[in-house]
This record gives C-alpha cells, sequence and structure tokens, in this order.
C-alpha cells in the first residue's frame, strides 16, 4: 500500500530502519545505520556524500541488487527485503531501471538491441518491443543511432542509450550511480537535462548518486549520507 | 526469453583471433577423431563391397580366413552338388573351388617385401564377382603359368604390370591381364588357374568353395546341411559376413586407438576452452554484472556463457571435418592381420562419422565452458559492477 508524503504526493519508495554492513576478514564495517526515509513518486532525489559514506550501498539496497541485514525497503508497496534472489531478478527486470557511471552497455550489442535486452525479460512480442525501443530512443534523441554499437557513439550518447533501456521497461524508479560521472560537462548537462526531462515530463522519479554539485542541483531533493548516517 | 543468442555468438567473433587459435586445438581433435573413424569405415567398407550378399563362401570350421581354411577336393566335390547353387547361363554351377597363399613381393620403389594373396581361380571365379572386371590384358589361359594382378599389385609392386613376370612358387608367371576391383579387397591379389598354383605350391587341398545361391533367401538351409553333413568339417557364411569378420580386428583395433588418440588430445583442447573461457568471463565481470542487475537470472548468464562455448566447439568442429573430408583422397595400404596379406583402402567419410565428431566438438566445448559459465552465473552482482 502506497502512504502519502507530507506535501500530498504518493510515496513510492518507503525505507525503515535500514543497516547494512560488510565483513572484511573478522572485522564488521558498517556501511549504513539505522536510516529511514521516504521518496515520494515523481521525486527527483540527490544521494551525496564522501567516498565511503554509504550512498551507494544505498542506491544498491533500493535497486534490490543487495541484501540488507536489518530493516525494509518498501517500492511500490512491495517489500523487497522479503523477496527470494530470483524473485528479486525478476522484480528488478519490471519496477527498475539502472543508470550506470560507465554506462554498461554491451559492447557487442547495437544501441537497438542494448535498449531491447530489458525487454526480452518481457511478454512482449517482437513487433512491440521494436515499437518501445523506437519510442524511447526518440525520447532520448538517438533514433537515427540504432543501429550504430556503443564503440561508434559518444559517451554522452552511450549514456542516453543507457538511459532509453532504463526507461524502456517504464519502470517505476530509476536508479543512477554518478550518471554524469565520466562526461564532460557539455554531454553532462545534456544527461541531467534529459534526466529532469523524464521526471518533469514523464513523471519518473529518480534516485541518483552524485559528487557532483552540478548535478545535485537538477534535484528536486538532496538528501547527505555521513558515515552511514542519514544527515540530512 | 534470456539473453539473445547473438550476444554470445557475437561475443566469439568480437575477439576473432582468439577463437579461431582455440578452435583450431579442437578442430584438430576432431581431426584425429574423425580420421580415425574414417579409416575405420574405409576399412570395414573395402571389406565387405569385397562380398557379395548372395555369394556364400565355405571354408574349414573354425578357420578365421582362407588363408587358414583347407577344403578337401572331395568336400568341394560335395558342396559343388548342393542343389542350392545357381547355375550360370553355360548350364555350369556358379561355384568356384579356390585356393589362396601367401607370398612376400617386394615393392616397387623401396624393395621392401610385403605380403600379397595368390588366389587360384576356376572358371566361374570372375562371374561370382561382379565388381571385378578385367582392364587390361586378357584372362590366364587354364593349364599355363599366367596370372592377372590386381590394380593395386600392379601399381605397387615390382614385376606385378602387364606384361611383366613375378616369381613365386619355383616358377615364373606372367602378367597377363590387371583387373579392376574398385576399392575392395580384390584390388591386392594376384589371380591364377587354381589347378596350376595347387601344383606350383604343392597343395592338395583348395582354400574355399565360393558359391551364388540361386535364391538368397535359401542360405539358411545350405548353411545348416552343409553344417550338420558328418563328411564335412565346414562352415558356410554369407560372403559380406566373411569379409566383415576379417575386418573387425583391425577396425576394432583402429577404432581403439582413435579413441584413446583423441581423448588424451581432447583434455588439451578442453583445457584451452576452459582457458578462453575463463578469459572471456573475466573479461566481462562488468557486463555479467550489469545484464544480472536487469534482471536476468543466474540461469541465463549461465545458458549465455556454455552457449557460447558450444559455438566455439562448433567452430572447431567443422573446421576438423572439414579438414578430415580431404583425407577420402588418401589412399592407405597396410596389413590385414586377419590373412595377413597387403590390403589397401581409403579413409571413407559417413553421415554418421560427420555427426559423431559434431557431437564430440560440442561435448568438448561444453566440458571446457561449463566451470566458467557456473563462475560467471555465481558472481555476485554488486561486486561484479563494483569492478568497473
Amino acid at each position: 500500500m502506497r502512504s502519502e508524503a507530507a506535501e500530498g504526493r504518493t510515496v513510492i519508495v518507503s525505507i525503515e530502519g535500514l543497516s547494512k554492513s560488510y565483513r572484511r576478514g573478522n572485522q564488521i564495517i558498517p556501511v549504513l545505520q539505522d536510516v529511514s526515509f521516504t521518496i515520494a513518486e515523481g521525486e527527483f532525489l540527490a544521494l551525496m556524500g564522501p567516498s565511503g559514506s554509504g550512498k551507494s550501498t544505498l542506491l544498491n539496497l533500493i535497486a534490490g541488487i543487495d541484501k540488507v541485514d536489518t530493516g525494509s525497503i518498501l517500492v511500490g508497496g512491495a517489500d523487497i527485503t522479503s523477496l527470494s534472489e530470483a524473485e528479486l531478478a525478476s522484480w528488478r527486470a519490471i519496477h527498475v531501471g539502472f543508470i550506470f557511471q560507465f554506462y554498461n552497455l554491451m559492447p557487442v550489442l547495437t544501441a537497438f538491441e542494448n535498449v531491447e535486452l530489458p525487454l526480452l525479460l518481457t511478454g512482449l512480442g517482437r513487433k512491440e518491443r521494436r515499437e518501445h525501443v523506437e519510442m524511447v530512443l526518440n525520447v532520448v534523441g538517438l533514433a537515427d543511432r540504432m543501429d550504430h554499437y556503443p564503440s561508434q557513439l559518444s559517451g554522452g550518447q552511450q549514456q542516453r542509450v543507457a538511459i532509453a533501456r532504463a526507461i524502456v521497461t517504464d519502470p517505476e524508479i530509476l536508479v543512477a550511480d554518478e550518471p554524469t560521472g565520466d562526461l564532460d560537462r557539455a554531454s553532462a548537462e545534456d544527461v541531467l537535462t534529459l534526466m529532469d526531462n523524464l521526471v518533469h515530463e514523464f513523471g519518473k522519479t529518480i534516485i541518483m548518486v552524485t559528487h557532483d554539485p552540478r548535478a545535485a542541483e537538477k534535484a528536486h531533493l538532496i538528501r547527505h549520507l555521513e558515515k552511514g548516517f542519514l544527515s540530512q | 526469453m534470456g539473453i539473445p543468442y547473438y550476444y554470445s555468438f557475437r561475443n566469439l567473433w568480437t575477439r576473432r583471433l582468439t577463437t579461431i587459435l582455440t578452435a583450431s586445438g579442437m578442430a584438430l581433435v576432431v581431426f584425429v577423431f574423425a580420421a580415425t573413424l574414417m579409416l575405420a569405415e574405409g576399412l570395414r567398407r573395402t571389406l565387405v563391397e569385397t562380398g557379395s550378399w548372395d555369394n556364400v563362401v565355405v571354408i574349414r570350421k573354425s578357420a578365421v580366413s582362407e588363408v587358414q581354411s583347407g577344403v578337401e577336393r572331395l568336400q568341394a566335390a560335395i558342396v559343388e552338388t548342393q542343389p542350392e547353387v545357381a547355375i550360370g547361363a553355360d548350364g555350369r554351377p556358379l561355384l568356384a573351388k579356390e585356393m589362396m597363399v601367401l607370398i612376400n613381393l617386394p615393392k616397387r620403389g623401396s624393395d621392401k617385401p610385403a605380403n600379397v594373396i595368390i588366389r587360384g581361380i576356376g572358371p566361374s571365379s570372375l562371374a561370382l564377382r561382379p565388381q571385378v572386371s578385367l582392364k587390361e590384358g586378357r584372362m590366364p589361359r587354364s593349364g599355363s603359368a599366367e596370372v592377372i594382378a590386381g590394380a593395386s599389385i600392379a601399381k605397387r609392386f615390382k614385376g606385378g604390370g602387364l606384361g611383366e613376370t613375378l616369381h613365386f612358387g619355383m616358377r615364373n608367371w606372367t602378367v597377363v591381364g590387371v583387373f579392376d576391383a574398385g576399392s575392395t579387397g580384390f584390388s591386392s591379389e594376384i589371380w591364377g588357374d587354381a589347378d596350376q598354383l595347387m601344383q606350383a605350391f604343392r597343395r592338395p587341398v583348395y582354400s574355399s568353395v565360393l558359391f551364388k545361391l540361386r535364391d538368397p533367401g535359401s542360405f539358411t538351409v545350405v548353411k545348416q546341411r552343409i553344417e550338420s553333413d558328418p563328411r564335412l568339417t565346414l562352415e558356410a557364411k554369407r560372403e559380406t559376413r566373411y569379409y566383415l569378420d576379417q575386418s573387425e580386428a583391425m577396425a576394432k583395433f583402429l577404432s581403439i586407438l582413435g579413441i584413446a588418440l583423441t581423448v588424451t588430445f581432447s583434455l588439451g583442447a578442453i583445457i584451452g576452452a576452459m582457458i578462453t573461457m575463463y578469459a572471456a568471463v573475466a573479461n566481462r565481470i562488468v557486463e555479467i554484472g550489469t545484464l544480472r542487475a536487469l534482471g536476468f537470472n543466474k540461469r541465463s548468464i549461465l545458458g549465455a556463457f556454455i552457449l557460447e562455448s558450444l559455438f566455439l566447439g562448433l567452430l572447431g568442429g567443422v573446421i576438423g571435418l572439414f579438414l578430415a573430408s580431404f583425407m577420402q583422397l588418401i589412399t592407405i595400404s597396410t596389413m590385414n592381420w586377419q590373412s595377413f596379406a597387403e590390403l589397401a583402402f581409403s579413409f571413407s567419410m559417413t553421415f554418421a562419422i560427420a555427426w559423431k565428431s559434431l557431437v564430440f566438438s560440442l561435448v568438448m566445448g561444453f566440458v571446457g565452458g561449463v566451470l566458467p559459465a557456473f563462475r560467471a552465473a555465481r558472481m555476485n552482482i554488486v561486486d561484479a559492477l563494483r569492478s568497473s
């Protein structure tokens, strides 16, 4: 069940008493400690903090690619901490879109095939998949580059293909880990504008980890993490 | 739907050099595997084609080949009277009482001696073997010291050519004809008049009696009668079965040798494939992490890497088979240990050998790829993504 956020918007992500630690030899290193907050639907949230503050770990936990020690994460009303590994994989395919710092496109697949990948996990037929892919490549302004391989595209274009891949299944949340970290200023600006459009025009919810203050400026809300604690 | 097959295929294509080198190792093994099977098949085919389905060979009981056999004149006469023996156009039974001995003849060029079969034939011998035809010269006259030589003998043995003279059995024999027997074992024989040869070799008995059945279905009846006749110590076999039995030991030896060789070689090729696939996994850790994050499950990752390895194996298999197919152009001559005679035969490719070789290459690909694929599938998503 989705609850209403304070501003009256629907809460899409609800985190309660989240803790996570890593084991290094006999040592247990706490990464996140008792973190609780909510994210409203259609929000553009930036997670900031120094290296090792736990922001990427938090993002991975919300995206369902890492397991919590204690606490709960509700995404769209579903408690993802109770899902098995296989269930999480199916859940991610439908509900989460990933944007990585280094784009993480498959170098042997064309832009079209890269964007089509997540759709292969849905029941869509070939024709419907093509329509979806063409539509999102239009949204990111790369419809004319769909037959190009990643190596034939610039960094900014590759990140736009990665964004198209992230939104092609129309997921509830988009998680972005340093999406502008590998881009020059102009390309970074393009990518941030595109992400901003996704929020404003298509009502997407974006959770972004960044070190870049200019990237954080685009966000509606900035949350800081410090040594595993949410400071703001 | 899982990870598309072209992802696996294109990854192989992207690292073409490694792919070709690894596939070449596998191709070599498939080549050896296919070549030994082709050798065994060639031998089998040569010996089996030597015989006809409706011909019956009668030899002494428990003799494996004609060389070890002895059929007394009286016994041969009893066989001749069997009602199942077909009658030729000339009104005489299509039956040949033949004698066989092994002699040593030097080869052309090297002068190295090798065993050769001398077959004493009767008037119907040629009619009983439609696969044999006179290529050059004429048939030997009965009662004369004349012989005809198989094409393989004429080519490879000193004095075996048309018009040349051979010395054996304390006499000189003139080669008055060369016969062509296709790829059958007769190509490696010398034929002459049975009675002349028996005298020359001081042989009082025939080696075998060969006859054509009036009705091919009557074999069981005639076999039973011959083998249960108390006057006869003989056994009857269909000619095809007789030659198949002769090829068995050698074909088995070749198969065992081939399998032992290929199993040893294949270990090397499998390790090669494994190293390649481990390297492929190590180079694509981030891709694997990304695919897993996108929602592809472990089984999809496992499948994609095993498929890649199978493609690799298949490529090796196809190259190996292609190379092995050229072996059909080669003719090998060796000693047939059943008859102790020189036998020439070719490598023979069959559909069964082709698919066995391809299955073998796929098994190598699978075994080589399965461990790296498991490693890829079991990777932790966060660790994999972090390695970027």
